[in-house]
């Protein structure tokens, strides 16, 4: 990780040098060291608190839709998984493509704060990682623990190390995907094979916990509406706090139908979760009924392709089709 | 505010027998804006449109909700006539309280009850209607015809006669379809060649009907008064601008042990083959499946021997991009193959046949020159039964719950052609009824038992098997109500018709809609049988049910008169309920244009002033003309940005909140 950080810095130094970009989008500390939230640095900021660890997690993809309106061209970093997002960004016309200048970062895996938090590591104070180890100076001396615990969900279902779209990668790609294997769908097969009671307490008991923050639609790659419809006072449906269950409810499924097709799973959502709600879990459904029901699709693997939602062919699932997949059937 | 107007129409007792239309005008009289409300029995007839028109201007209504049938059978005429009464006619909303309301119910309090919420559901949505205006579009004036059989046939030349352009469009090397292949035509005898043959003579030979045959559609942009249809040519391996039909080739082609589609594979053709002597257009065409020189490489004897050096085995597909105002769909039938029917036997001897069969075999251009000689041993029957209803009308997985219609007709007449060839050959035929309402069809019938003695048995074949090269059928007589064992030599199955299989993905093509059976379902059963409910598209023939000849020629040239009506126009008056986009909330973001079936929707990059925030960016905006209001747009704009004139976000939600007031 040190070694990456070292050569991160070089390059960004070297591109901020040359004039092939005049800004990045990096990462700094919060207020601990495991909020890291993203920042923007100019050749001016000589990157003075950059950071680049286990806990820069975030997707900075959806960044480049306000920076790439701005002059000149800025850098950003990109781990994998986040050039799915990038691409769909690109798909869809947010991002000015000419303004950017993608950086394609090695990445083997990031930390979930909350696994490390239930294996009782708290009162972090930095880690360094180790291999197959993670460890942790604490306010209550030094603890270690397995890697492999504490990745975020996302990183269990690696998507693998190639890069779907960059300008320049920092190290070569690994041939072998390192990380992943996890089934990311079996969660979600359980939710199938509950009765629908079962199913709606389930998720009963997930949404009633919605503080309606907003963070999950505020980092979504694909939730990048100029005004959203919950923010649109025209739109009907607009709300600032959840006001009875249906709007705890319908906000999510709502968000679940307008990502649809575009979402790539990189799994934001459930990251930045304050409650903790599995949010992902909603869209990976949507993604394996798609499919099953039109084939394969991994929304960002290009930046061309229509999703399947939004294409038609005659094989086509026929609506009537909800007669023979319906769960109480 | 608008100030509204409500009527409910009793329809006779359609309506007030399970709706109280008195309350129901009552109770919307406290609807808000509503400041008049009345109850009539016919509101569609003249003195109830002015009852509209003088409430309109008795109290300076700005809208008008009609409580009636649904707005599929009255929206025009209502929208005529606040018109007529000054209004614009988008300021009208129906609330459907007969279909959707007093047909289902049968308690009144029920109906009453839900009769008001409807009521108030249109009147929350005329609160938000604005007026529109609808735009003209101009209209291409030529059809396409999809399907060269006699429905295809006849369409076009009704519509070739009327003056306008025509194509024709058939996946098969030539036209004639079914028809070609049928021996006699019931109820009068003649032959299907010498009424069929001159008619596709006469569309050949027409300047006005252009032959697209051995190609099929591909693909459908578009609507009405404007498709866009691409036609897949495909390769016939000759050029059909040298080959003459002289049928050199198809006498040389070494390959001739590939199975006769023109009769129904009782005999072989070549690789190379004209389908039948009176095929239009009267050209070669080669199986590449079946062609020892597309296979090896070698061979080329056909090239060799064609003087006009038509043959091209390099020949490609070709894509042909044309416009047509309007669209018919002729795509017919086909018998199917009863293989899932084993008690019959169809799988195991070959004299067990299907009627489609036994018409190439009684044919004189058929396999056997017209001389019925039964297809095992090539020698003459003297016991034939047939079996009706093979597959019709049954509720089994494997049968057709439909009546195939045509079935008892030609049964009777294979039965008294029979015993007028050979007045020997004792004919039995097993019946669950016979069907023959039609004009001379009993009497027909009637002919085939009492003239040409012909055996008719109520009761179903329960089993065909073999013994010594003889088939032994087993069947019930239920008027006697005893089992029958008899001997035949063949046995001919009147297996059921069923939509061509091309059907369903060119009706998904069209967005035509089709019944669970796959025949295309017309806009309304009784009212406008020949059109789809998808507008500028039309239907003829089997296509759309089983019919025999005289309905098809029927249907075809009253599908032609619709396809002539539309053509005759110039412009089409648009439908105003278009789609727009709000620049302010549009991410530009293309999603709209990718599910747009019209491609109505084009990008542009504009400033836009958002309250004094300048912004240059991506925006759609909606081609009105283009536009066909189907709303797809709507639903997939994550932003909401689309909406749609007429049916807006905004009202629908307003409808649904009265709804679930």
């Amino acid at each position: 990780m040190r070694e990456i950080r070292e050569l991160l810095v070089k390059k960004i130094n070297e591109l901020l040098e040359n004039g092939t970009v005049n800004r990045v989008i990096g990462w700094k500390a919060g207020d601990f060291c495991y909020d890291v939230t993203p920042a923007v640095y100019t050749k001016e900021d000589n990157l003075c608190d950059f950071l680049f660890d286990g806990f820069c997690g975030a997707n900075q993809s959806k960044y480049l839709i306000n920076e790439t309106k701005e002059e000149g061209k800025v850098l950003v970093l990109l781990k994998p998984c986040d050039s799915y997002s990038f691409n769909q960004l690109i798909k869809e016309h947010r991002i000015d493509k000419e303004k950017v200048y993608a950086l394609g970062i090695p990445c083997s895996g990031m930390l979930d704060i909350n696994k490390m938090k239930e294996q009782g590591i708290t009162g972090i104070l930095n880690i360094t990682e180790d291999g197959d180890k993670v460890k942790a100076e604490t306010l209550y001396g030094t603890k270690e623990c397995d890697r492999k615990d504490v990745l975020l969900e996302r990183c269990l279902c690696c998507k693998g190390s190639k890069h779907v779209a960059y300008d320049e990668l920092l190290v070569p790609e690994a041939e072998e995907k390192e990380l992943g294997g996890a089934d990311r769908f079996s969660k979600v097969a359980e939710l199938e094979a509950m009765t629908p009671q079962e199913r709606f307490d389930f998720w009963r008991t997930e949404l009633s916990k919605c503080i309606r923050c907003n963070a999950c639609r505020n980092v979504c790659p694909a939730c990048s509406c100029r005004t959203c419809v919950f923010d649109n006072a025209a739109s009907g449906v607009a709300a600032k706090v959840n006001a009875d269950t249906f709007e705890e409810n319908m906000f999510h499924i709502i968000r679940a139908w307008h990502v649809a097709g575009r979402c790539t799973d990189c799994g934001e959502c459930s990251r930045v979760c304050p409650q903790n709600i599995p949010l992902q879990l909603l869209n990976r459904k949507f993604i394996k009924d798609m499919n099953e029901l039109y084939g394969e699709f991994q929304a960002g693997e290009d930046s061309e392709t229509k999703g399947p939602l939004t294409a038609f062919t005659k094989e086509d699932a026929e609506p009537g089709i909800i007669y023979t997949r319906g769960g109480d059937r | 505010m608008q100030r509204i107007g409500v009527f409910v129409c009793w329809c006779g007792s359609n309506i007030a027998a399970t709706v109280d239309v008195a309350a129901v005008a009552e109770a919307l009289k406290n609807e808000p804006g509503v400041v008049f409300a009345t109850d009539y029995q016919y509101m569609c007839s003249a003195s109830g449109q002015e009852i509209i028109k003088d409430a309109i201007k008795e109290h300076n209504l700005t809208g008008v909700v009609i409580c009636s049938c649904s707005p599929r059978m009255h929206e025009v005429t209502f929208r005529r006539t606040v018109e007529a009464a000054g209004l614009n006619p988008y300021m009208l909303e129906i609330a459907n309280i007969r279909e959707q309301c007093s047909w289902i119910h049968k308690d009144k309090a029920e109906g009453t009850e839900k009769a008001i919420i409807l009521g108030r559901t249109a009147i929350a949505k005329v609160h938000l209607n604005a007026p529109l205006t609808a735009q003209e579009s101009p209209v291409v004036k030529r059809a396409l015809v999809i399907g060269g059989g006699i429905a295809g046939i006849q369409t076009a030349l009704d519509i070739a006669d009327a003056g306008f352009e025509v194509d024709i469009v058939e996946k098969n090397p030539t036209i004639g379809g079914k028809m070609a292949q049928l021996d006699k035509t019931f109820p009068t005898l003649d032959c299907a060649a010498c009424i069929l043959t001159p008619k596709m003579v006469d569309a050949g030979a027409n300047e006005k009907i252009g032959l697209y045959t051995y190609c099929e559609v591909d693909k459908v942009e578009g609507f009405v008064g404007n498709f866009k249809v691409t036609i897949r040519q495909k390769p016939r391996y000759v050029d059909a601008t040298k080959c003459t039909g002289c049928g050199e080739c198809t006498t040389k082609c070494p390959s001739k042990k590939n199975p006769n589609e023109f009769n129904m594979g009782l005999d072989n053709r070549p690789a190379i083959y004209i389908p039948f002597a009176q095929a239009v257009p009267k050209l070669a065409t080669i199986d590449p499946d079946d062609c020892i020189y597309m296979k090896t490489g070698k061979c080329g004897l056909c090239s060799k021997v064609c003087t006009a050096g038509a043959i091209n085995y390099e020949q490609k597909e070709e894509f042909i991009t044309k416009e047509y105002g309007a669209i018919v769909v002729a795509t017919g039938y086909n018998q199917i193959k009863p293989t899932e029917f084993e008690e019959y036997g169809y799988n195991n001897y070959p004299d067990v046949v299907t009627s489609l069969e036994f018409e190439r075999l009684m044919n004189a251009a058929g396999p056997t020159k017209g001389h019925l000689l039964r297809p095992s041993d090539g020698k003459p029957p003297k016991k034939i039964v047939f079996v009706q209803c093979v597959g019709s009308r049954g509720q089994s997985c494997r049968d057709k719950s439909y009546c195939s219609k045509i079935c008892c007709m030609y049964t009777a007449k294979h039965a008294m052609l029979v015993k007028d060839h050979y007045p020997d050959v004792e004919v039995t035929v097993f019946y669950i009824d016979v069907r023959t309402p039609g004009k001379n069809f009993d009497e027909f019938y009637r002919r085939a038992v009492e003239e040409f003695g012909v055996h008719y048995v109520k009761g179903m074949v329960g089993k065909v098997s073999e013994e010594d090269g003889v088939l032994k059928v087993q069947a019930s007589d239920l008027l006697a109500n005893e089992q029958i064992h008899m001997d035949a030599d063949m046995v001919v199955l009147a297996a059921a018709i069923e939509p061509n299989e091309s059907a369903r993905s060119l009706a998904t093509m069209l967005t035509a809609s089709m019944d669970t059976n796959d025949f295309f379902t017309e806009a309304h059963a009784k009212l406008r049988p020949v059109e789809s409910p998808t507008a500028g598209v039309f239907l003829s023939g089997t296509c759309q049910g089983p019919k025999d000849i005289p309905e098809t020629v029927s249907q075809a040239s009253a599908a032609a008169a619709k396809v002539i009506g539309l053509l005759a126009k110039d412009h089409l008056l648009c439908n105003p309920c278009v789609s727009h986009s709000n620049e302010l909330l549009c991410n530009g973001c293309s999603t709209c244009a990718n599910v747009c079936p019209y491609g109505a929707i084009d990008y542009v990059t504009k400033e836009i002033n958002d309250h004094g925030v300048r912004e240059t960016r991506r925006v759609a905006v909606v081609n009105e003309a283009v536009c066909q209001g189907c709303g797809a747009c709507t639903v997939t704009c994550p932003s909401g940005a689309m909406d749609l004139k007429g049916f807006a976000n905004r009202q629908i939600m307003a409808e649904v909140d009265a709804i679930c007031r």
